[in-house]
C-alpha cells in the first residue's frame, strides 16, 4: 500500500488544537481525562454505597451536601442506594472501563504502534469523543431531574425499567436520560470501533505485518470488532425500551401487569427479550473492558521481564478465541431467568470453554516470567498485580458458569466479587499499568516512582481485602443490590463483613489520591523523560516524548522486527527496536 | 521489591485459602433432596480451582523472586514451546469441560424432568414487595383468576369466585408452608416486575417473570422455619421483600392448610 507522505502542521488555534482536535493523541488524552473524571465520580458513589451498607441508619450531614435532594434527611435512603448502584455500575462500565483503555490508550497508541500518522478517520474520531462526552453529561443530569437517578441497576431489567415512575423513584425522567446516555455511548463507540479496525488493517507502516503487531494492537483491534458487533444490539434494545416508555409500545412489557394498583395497557411484550438483547451486548462488553488490559499486561510484562512474550501466536489466538466465544455465552447471565433449561446447558458448556483461552494467557504470562530478568518498575508491579487478580477473579467463573452452581450463587455477592475482580479491578490494573508505562511518552516526564510504588501496594492489598471476603457473603446467600441486611435473619451474621469491606474500601479509595497527585504533579514537575526510558522495542519509543503532531514527521518508519525482541543473544543491547536495521548479529 | 511482592502474594493466597477452608461464613445447611448434590459439586469445583489458584499464585511469587534482575546478566531468549502450550491447553480444556458436564447433573434432574405426578402444587405470585402464595384446596385444582379482580385488600391474586374451582383455593401472603418429604411443584408468576424466589437452605432460586408461569419442583427433607428472599432487583424495598417458609410434617401441614381454608 502506498501512503502519501504528508507533513501535517499542528493547528494553531487553541480551540482546534486542544478542544475540537482531530489529532488522535489529543483525542486519546481527552478520553483519558473524561475517564478520570468519571472514575472519581464512580468511586465516590461506591463509597456512599459502602457507608450505607456498613452503617445503614447513620446520618451524614457533610456528605449530604453533595446530593442535597437525594439525601434530604442526611441519611442514605434505600432509593438513593439503588440510584447509586445504577449510576456506579453504568459510569464504571461505560465511561471508565470502556473509555480509558480503548478510547484513551487505544486512540493515543494504536496509530503510533502501527506506524501511522493518525487514525484513518480523524473527524469521526473527534466526533466519537464529543458524543461520548455528551453521553456522560446526560447521564450525570439524571441525578438532578425530578425523581433522581434510576433505581433499576446498570442492567435496567424490564419491566422495572420500562413502565415508568409508578414502579419506583428515578424510573421517570431519570431512566429516560439513562437510556439516552447509553444510546449516545453506543453511537460513539461504533464510530470509534470503525476507526480502530480500519486503521489497524489499512494504515500499518512498511514491514508492519500483522504478526509483528504489538499485543496491545491485537487487543484493541479485537475489542473494536467486539464493540462494532455488540453496541448496535444495545442501541436497538435501548431504542425499543425508550419506545415502550414513551410511545406505548410493548416490546418488553407483557399483558396484564398491575403496578401500584394500576392495570397497564401494554400487551404482548417479553421481559426476557430485553435480557437477551442486553446480555448479547453485555457479555462481550466484559471483554471490551478486559482485553485491552490483557494487551497492556502482555506488553508491559515482556518489556520489564526483558524477554519475548511467550507464545505470541497463542496469545493472538487466545485473544481471538475469547472474542468469538465472548459472543456465545451471554445466556450464563440468565440461567435462572426462566429461559429454556436446555439452552442453559449449551451456554454453560460454552462458558467453561472460554476459560481455556483465559488459562492460556495466564500460562503464557507466567512462562514469560520464567528465566526473565524482572525490573520492578511501577508499571511492571501493576502488570504483575493484573496477573494475580486475573487468576483470582477468573477462577470463580468456573463456579458461576455451571448451571447447577449458579442456582445458589446467582445474583449474590459471589457474583459481585467475581465481576469486580475480573472486569473491574483487573481492568483498572491494566489501566494503571498503561498509565505508568506510557505517561513519559504522553507528557514527556516521568511519574514519581516512590509514590507510584506506595500507590501499588495499598491498592493491591486493598482490593483483595475488599473483594475476597465478598465471596463469603455470596456463599452465605446474601443477594446483591440490598440496601441493608436488617430485613433478614440469615443476613445478620454477615454485617461485620460489610463493615470490614467498607473500611478497606475507604482506605483503598484514599490511596488513589496518591495516584492523582502523582499524575498531575508529574505533568508539570516530573523528571524529563527520554525518548525510550524503558528501553522498549515498539514504535512509540522511537518518536519524541511527547510525539509531534504527525507522530513520525516526513519519515515513515520501516519495521524489521517482531514487537518483543528482548535479550536477543549477541545483540548489542538487550532490546532491539522494531525499526532497527534488519541485520543484527544473530549468532 | 521482588521478595516483598512475592511475600504479599503468598500471604494473600494463604489468607484466601484460610477463609474458604475455615468456612467462618458458609452455606446454610441444605434442606432439600437435591441440595447436598449441589454442595458436593461446589466443593469439588472449589477444590480444583483452589488448587489452580494456589499453584498459579505460588508460581507467580516464585518467578518474581527467582527471576528478578541481577547485575547485567540477560534473560533467556525464546519465543515458544508448542508442546508445553498444547499440553496445558488440553489439560485445562479437559478439566473445565468435565466440570461443566458434571455441573449439569443436578440441573438436569431439577429442570429437564417434569414435576413428579402427585407433587403438591403451590402457586407463588410475586409483586412489589410481597409473596402471594396459593394452594388449590381440596379439589386439587387452581381456580380461574382475572386481572381486573385483583385487589390487595382481600383478593391479591384476583380469584374469580364464579368458578367453582376457585372457591376452595387458599391464598396467603408471605406465609408458605410445605410438607416434608413430598415433591413440591411451584408455579411462579409475577404481577408487575421481575422478582426471584430465593430460599438459601433449599438451594432453589428462580426468577418470577411477569407474563410467564415458570414451573419448578423440589423436595424438602428437613422440617423447620426458613426465610424467602427476593434475589432480583424489583424496586424500592427489594431488600425487605421477605416471606416465610415452613417445612412441616404431613399432619402439621394439613392442619396448617385447614386453618387457612375459607369456612
Amino acid at each position: 500500500m502506498t501512503q502519501a507522505v504528508v507533513t501535517h502542521e499542528a493547528p494553531k488555534s487553541f480551540l482546534r488544537r486542544y478542544i475540537f482536535s482531530t489529532d488522535h493523541k489529543v483525542i486519546g488524552l481527552q478520553y483519558l481525562f473524561l475517564a478520570m473524571v468519571a472514575v472519581v465520580v464512580g468511586i465516590i458513589l461506591s463509597l456512599y454505597m459502602r457507608l450505607r451498607l456498613a452503617w445503614p441508619t447513620e446520618k451524614w450531614p457533610l456528605l449530604s451536601k453533595l446530593f442535597p435532594q437525594a439525601m434530604a434527611g442526611g441519611t442514605i435512603s434505600p432509593e438513593f442506594y439503588l440510584s447509586l448502584v445504577t449510576m456506579h455500575g453504568t459510569i464504571m462500565v461505560f465511561f471508565v472501563l470502556t473509555t480509558a483503555p480503548l478510547g484513551g490508550f487505544g486512540n493515543y497508541f494504536l496509530p503510533i504502534q502501527v506506524g501511522a500518522h493518525d487514525m484513518a478517520f480523524p473527524v469521526l474520531n473527534m466526533l466519537s469523543f464529543w458524543v461520548t462526552l455528551a453521553g456522560f453529561v446526560v447521564l450525570m443530569a439524571a441525578f438532578f431531574v425530578s425523581g433522581g437517578a434510576p433505581i433499576s441497576g446498570w442492567t435496567a431489567y424490564a419491566p422495572l425499567s420500562a413502565v415508568g415512575e409508578i414502579a419506583g423513584p428515578g424510573l421517570g425522567m431519570g431512566q429516560n436520560l439513562w437510556i439516552l446516555s447509553i444510546a449516545l455511548f453506543c453511537i460513539a463507540s461504533l464510530l470509534g470501533a470503525l476507526n480502530f479496525i480500519t486503521t489497524t488493517l489499512n494504515l500499518r507502516t512498511k514491514g508492519m505485518a500483522m504478526t509483528r503487531l504489538p499485543l496491545t494492537v491485537w487487543a484493541w483491534f479485537t475489542t473494536a470488532v467486539l464493540a462494532l458487533l455488540a453496541f448496535p444490539v444495545l442501541l436497538a434494545g435501548g431504542i425499543l425500551l425508550l419506545l415502550d416508555r414513551v410511545a406505548g409500545t410493548s416490546f418488553f412489557v407483557p399483558e396484564g401487569l398491575i403496578v401500584s394498583d394500576q392495570i397497564l395497557p401494554h400487551k404482548g411484550g417479553s421481559p426476557l427479550l430485553w435480557q437477551h438483547l442486553f446480555w448479547f451486548f453485555g457479555h462481550p462488553e466484559v471483554y471490551i473492558a478486559i482485553l485491552p488490559g490483557m494487551g497492556i499486561t502482555s506488553h508491559v510484562l515482556s518489556t520489564f521481564a526483558r524477554k519475548p512474550i511467550f507464545g505470541y501466536r497463542a496469545m493472538v489466538a487466545a485473544i481471538f478465541a475469547i472474542g468469538v466465544l465472548g459472543f456465545l455465552v451471554w445466556g450464563h447471565h440468565m440461567f435462572v431467568s426462566g429461559m429454556s433449561p436446555y439452552s442453559a446447558i449449551a451456554f454453560s458448556l460454552l462458558t467453561l470453554s472460554i476459560g481455556v483461552p483465559s488459562a492460556i494467557k495466564t500460562f503464557n504470562w507466567l512462562a514469560t516470567l520464567y528465566k526473565a530478568r524482572i525490573r520492578f518498575t511501577v508499571p511492571m508491579l501493576f502488570a504483575l498485580g493484573f496477573v494475580s487478580i486475573f487468576v483470582s477473579g477468573g477462577l470463580s467463573g468456573i463456579i458461576l458458569g455451571q448451571t447447577s452452581l449458579d442456582i445458589p450463587m446467582h445474583d449474590t455477592y459471589f457474583v459481585v466479587a467475581h465481576f469486580h475482580l475480573i472486569m473491574g479491578v483487573a481492568a483498572i490494573f491494566g489501566i494503571f499499568a498503561g498509565t505508568y508505562y506510557w505517561f513519559p511518552k504522553m507528557f514527556g516526564r516521568m511519574m514519581n516512582e516512590a509514590l507510584g510504588k506506595l500507590h501499588f501496594w495499598l491498592t493491591f492489598v486493598g482490593v483483595y481485602a475488599i473483594f475476597i471476603p465478598m465471596h463469603m457473603m455470596g456463599i452465605a446467600g446474601h443477594p446483591r443490590r440490598y440496601a441493608e441486611t436488617a430485613g433478614f435473619d440469615f443476613l445478620a451474621p454477615l454485617q461485620p463483613i460489610h463493615v470490614f469491606i467498607t473500611i478497606a474500601a475507604l482506605i483503598t479509595a484514599g490511596a488513589q489520591l496518591l495516584f492523582f497527585f502523582n499524575f498531575f504533579w508529574s505533568i508539570w514537575k516530573g523528571r524529563r523523560a527520554e525518548v525510550n526510558p524503558w528501553q522498549a522495542t515498539t514504535l512509540e519509543w522511537t518518536v519524541p516524548s511527547p510525539p509531534p503532531h504527525d507522530n513520525f514527521g516526513p519519515q515513515i518508519p520501516t519495521v524489521h522486527h517482531g514487537p518483543y525482541e528482548y535479550s536477543v543473544p549477541g545483540a548489542a543491547e538487550d532490546y532491539i527496536l522494531q525499526t532497527a536495521p534488519p541485520t543484527p548479529a544473530k549468532s | 521489591m521482588g521478595v516483598a511482592l512475592a511475600l504479599v502474594i503468598w500471604l494473600i493466597t494463604l489468607g484466601t485459602v484460610i477463609l474458604f477452608v475455615g468456612r467462618f461464613w458458609w452455606f446454610p445447611e441444605a434442606i432439600s433432596e437435591h441440595g447436598p448434590s449441589i454442595d458436593r459439586q461446589f466443593l469439588l469445583t472449589l477444590t480444583i480451582i483452589g488448587i489452580a489458584f494456589v499453584l498459579a499464585q505460588t508460581t507467580l511469587g516464585i518467578f518474581i523472586v527467582r527471576y528478578r534482575q541481577r547485575g547485567e546478566e540477560r534473560a533467556s531468549y525464546w519465543h515458544d514451546s508448542p508442546r508445553l502450550e498444547a499440553l496445558w491447553t488440553t489439560v485445562t480444556a479437559v478439566v473445565f469441560l468435565s466440570l461443566a458436564v458434571l455441573g449439569q447433573r443436578v440441573w438436569a434432574k431439577l429442570h429437564l424432568n417434569a414435576p413428579p405426578p402427585g407433587a403438591l402444587q403451590v402457586e407463588i405470585t410475586a409483586q412489589q414487595f410481597v409473596w402471594n402464595i396459593r394452594y388449590p384446596g381440596p379439589d386439587g385444582k387452581f381456580g380461574r383468576t382475572r386481572t381486573e379482580l385483583i385487589n390487595d385488600v382481600d383478593n391479591p391474586v384476583g380469584l374469580d369466585f364464579t368458578d367453582p374451582a376457585a372457591q376452595d383455593d387458599i391464598v396467603t401472603v408471605n406465609q408458605m408452608a410445605i410438607p416434608v418429604n413430598r415433591d413440591i411443584h411451584v408455579i411462579l408468576r409475577s404481577k408487575d416486575v421481575i422478582h426471584s424466589f430465593w430460599v438459601p437452605p433449599l438451594r432453589i432460586k428462580q426468577d418470577a417473570v411477569p407474563g410467564l408461569a415458570i414451573n419448578i419442583h423440589f423436595k424438602a427433607v428437613k422440617t423447620g422455619q426458613f426465610e424467602i428472599a427476593c434475589a432480583e432487583l424489583c424496586g424500592l424495598t427489594h431488600h425487605r421483600m421477605r416471606g416465610f417458609l415452613s417445612v412441616l410434617s404431613e399432619p402439621d401441614f394439613e392442619a396448617w392448610l385447614q386453618q387457612r381454608a375459607s369456612p
